[in-house]
């Protein structure tokens, strides 16, 4: 069974899901940073592949990404890294990216690489649904990895449904109408996320974007299976001195 | 008005699902799904709207000042020994052909009850034609910048402001155009309801490029009916155009797609050298992929990062291309060449002392290769001249000598 559906069939209240960026804020960061998250209480990780031009990322992102960037990080050094990782973290992991690499880098070579280090899904922004669905569903059931789709206030009732259906492991639901690291009002959302509650969708929901501390958490984790924190840990990471103890602080905040 | 004619069955234009062969689409977030959809929805209808194209044709011909000339130059023409015609869009209102698309977005934009504009520009050229267009309509207009190219156009940073648009410098990746892109993007991600994007080429996802390009086809259109009135004859041998993003080349070449015996000779920026490592060339240095949501040829390093390109004129300094012009590339029905900074400054002070016309930095690109056409004395040129040099004079100044000593 997929990670993902294992933490979900023992869980499903006030999952923790925390995003950082790969090879940040130093280049051989990713493992400590990830064997920190799972010492002190994350439920899942989603990591960041960095790319050049992160169009649904807001800068405090983006700043991460140009940095992990700079550190040397792609692809292939991202795999190496990953090499025998699930000797240390059972934690499930979700690699967040952009097309572009991985087209060049080769989608099935991608994915087979993914499956065989221990990553457990993917969230790809700018992989249109119906592309998916057309040319790369099999391969992603054929290794095993799960696609995680995105809903935002705009979508219709209707599209949920869609996106629900192809959607595996969960849905990522886009907390406003707003790239990563924007403060938006939370409260203004409520409307939003009883609307999603009253779908009665088949996979959990995550709530994300937006949620920086623990009041916009216990709201997330109101209405939804848990929420996913990106912009407020990669800010608690920039200046780190101590991996360990600024994941333990951070983490504390939140729960 | 011919921007509403049905392209279906074409190998050229767009098909029903946005893609040109195996390049274009719609490679969007989610968050900007609506957005999009909205426009893949409405955009054909609009634009085949007899209203509409009344109230776009009345600004193309009183506001903007078309048909532009299609100006038979004859002492370029003797030197080239050829009949060359320069279609002339810098005689535009705000010197570019720029103007002829952000006419035809104002307009969608207010048929679909939009609020505010937003655009991304990189020499300012539609930038200028965006605020110049807002102003008319009385719009709020946001322009995005790369905060490198803000000092380095400052002209057009002062008449976009003048014309009452903010100016917002992008300052993340390598802050120029590419950048700006994404900034306008995001812009549109956090503003999905009152706000409209005008994307400045054919590119972005599916519908701009098609978009753009039939807003832009009034330049084919016409130049097919001042040649047959000069000539007896409507199709040229040759278009050439320069090619940035390719809006300017996609509009001269529009209604000659289909009709193969046009060559159409799409001219990109070389820089220092397509393989200094200081180019724009993307034909020659690209590789299909994703940028700003559209597959298509791009710079890119091995790993999938977009890189940096090099341009002297900043409207062609670009790491894509429309996914129009890579089909065109794939397909070979268009002859890719492409100059370099040297050569196109040459080619701009070349055209200046023969003709009495100073061109933009970006069009000079075309007319730099005339002279590899193999050209027979009864072939008939069309250069797109897309732009006026008045944006390019501090390049132009610094370069006087060089290129005046006798
Ligand atoms: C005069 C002129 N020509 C050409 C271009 C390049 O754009 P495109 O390739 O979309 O025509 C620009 C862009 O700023 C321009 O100002």
């Amino acid at each position: 069974m997929n990670r993902i559906d294992q933490l979900f069939a023992s869980k499903q209240e006030r999952i923790l899901n925390i995003y950082c960026t790969a090879g940040f804020p130093g280049p051989d960061d990713t493992l400590p940073v990830m064997t920190a998250l799972q010492a002190h209480g994350a439920d899942m990780i989603e990591l960041g592949m960095p790319f050049s031009d992160p169009l649904a990322d807001g800068p405090v992102i983006q700043d991460s990404s140009t940095r992990a960037l700079q550190n040397g990080m792609s692809l292939k050094k991202l795999f190496g890294q990953l090499e025998g990782f699930r000797d240390r973290i059972h934690l499930p992991v979700i690699l967040m990216g952009y097309l572009n690499p991985i087209l060049q880098f080769g989608v099935e070579a991608f994915l087979e690489k993914c499956a065989a280090v221990g990553v457990d899904g993917l969230i790809l922004p700018d992989l249109p649904m119906a592309e998916y669905e057309q040319e790369y569903k099999p391969l992603f059931e054929k290794y095993g990895l799960h696609l995680i789709l995105l809903v935002t206030p705009e979508t219709s009732d209707e599209r949920v449904r869609q996106i629900d259906a192809l959607s595996r492991g969960f849905v990522y639901a886009v907390s406003s109408s707003s790239t990563t690291g924007k403060d938006k009002d939370m409260s203004a959302q409520q409307a939003y996320f009883e609307r999603l509650k009253g779908l009665q969708l088949k996979n959990p929901v995550l709530i994300g974007f937006g949620i920086r501390d623990k009041r916009t958490f216990d709201t997330a984790c109101a209405y939804s299976n848990g929420a996913i924190i990106g912009t407020a840990f990669i800010r608690a990471m920039e200046h780190s001195k101590d991996i360990d103890a600024t994941v333990q602080q951070f983490i504390q905040t939140i729960r | 008005m011919d921007i509403a004619v049905n392209t279906s069955g074409s190998r050229y234009h767009v098909d029903k699902n946005g893609y040109y062969g195996r390049f274009g689409g719609a490679y969007i977030p989610e968050m900007l799904y609506p957005n999009v959809e909205e426009l893949r929805q409405n955009y054909m209808q609009i634009l085949s709207d007899t209203g509409f194209q009344q109230q776009f044709a009345h600004l193309l011909s009183d506001y903007v000042g078309r048909p532009s000339p299609l100006y038979l130059a004859q002492r370029l023409s003797e030197k080239y020994q050829a009949n060359i015609y320069l279609k002339r869009e810098d005689l535009n209102h705000t010197g570019a052909h720029k103007i002829n698309n952000t006419i035809g977005q104002i307009l969608l934009a207010q048929r679909l009850g939009k609020k505010r504009i937003i655009a991304e520009t990189g020499a300012g050229q539609h930038g200028v034609a965006t605020a110049t267009v807002c102003a008319l309509m009385g719009m709020e207009c946001v322009v995005y910048m790369g905060s490198v190219d803000i000092e380095r156009q400052a002209p057009n940073v002062a008449r976009m402001k003048m014309l009452g648009a903010t100016v917002m410098p992008a300052t993340s990746g390598s802050r120029t155009l590419k950048d700006a892109t994404n900034e306008a993007i995001r812009d549109w991600i956090n503003n999905p309801v009152d706000t409209h994007y005008i994307i400045g080429s054919v590119v972005g996802p599916h519908p701009y490029p098609d978009m753009v390009a039939r807003f832009q086809s009034v330049i084919s259109e016409e130049i097919m009916r001042q040649l047959l009135e000069k000539t007896g004859r409507a199709y040229p041998d040759y278009v050439m155009a320069c090619v940035g993003g390719g809006s300017n080349a996609a509009g001269a070449f529009f209604h000659f797609l289909d009709h193969e015996k046009v060559q159409l000779i799409p001219v990109e920026a070389a820089g220092k050298g397509v393989n200094s490592g200081f180019s724009a060339a993307t034909s020659q240095l690209g590789r299909p992929g994703v940028i700003h949501a559209s597959k298509t040829l791009l710079m890119q390093t091995e790993d999938g990062q977009i890189v940096e390109p090099h341009s002297i004129s900043a409207g062609l300094d670009y790491p894509g291309v429309g996914p129009l012009h890579a089909h065109l590339f794939e397909t070979g029905r268009a002859r890719f060449l492409h100059a370099t900074d040297d050569e196109a400054l040459a080619a701009a002070f070349e055209l200046t002392r023969l003709e009495g016309i100073i061109p933009a930095l970006e069009s000079s690109h075309a007319l730099a290769r005339l002279g590899d056409l193999a050209l027979q004395p009864d072939d008939v040129v069309v250069v797109c001249l897309s732009g006026r040099g008045d944006k390019d004079m501090a390049t132009y100044i610094r370069h006087l000598e060089q290129f005046t000593k006798s």
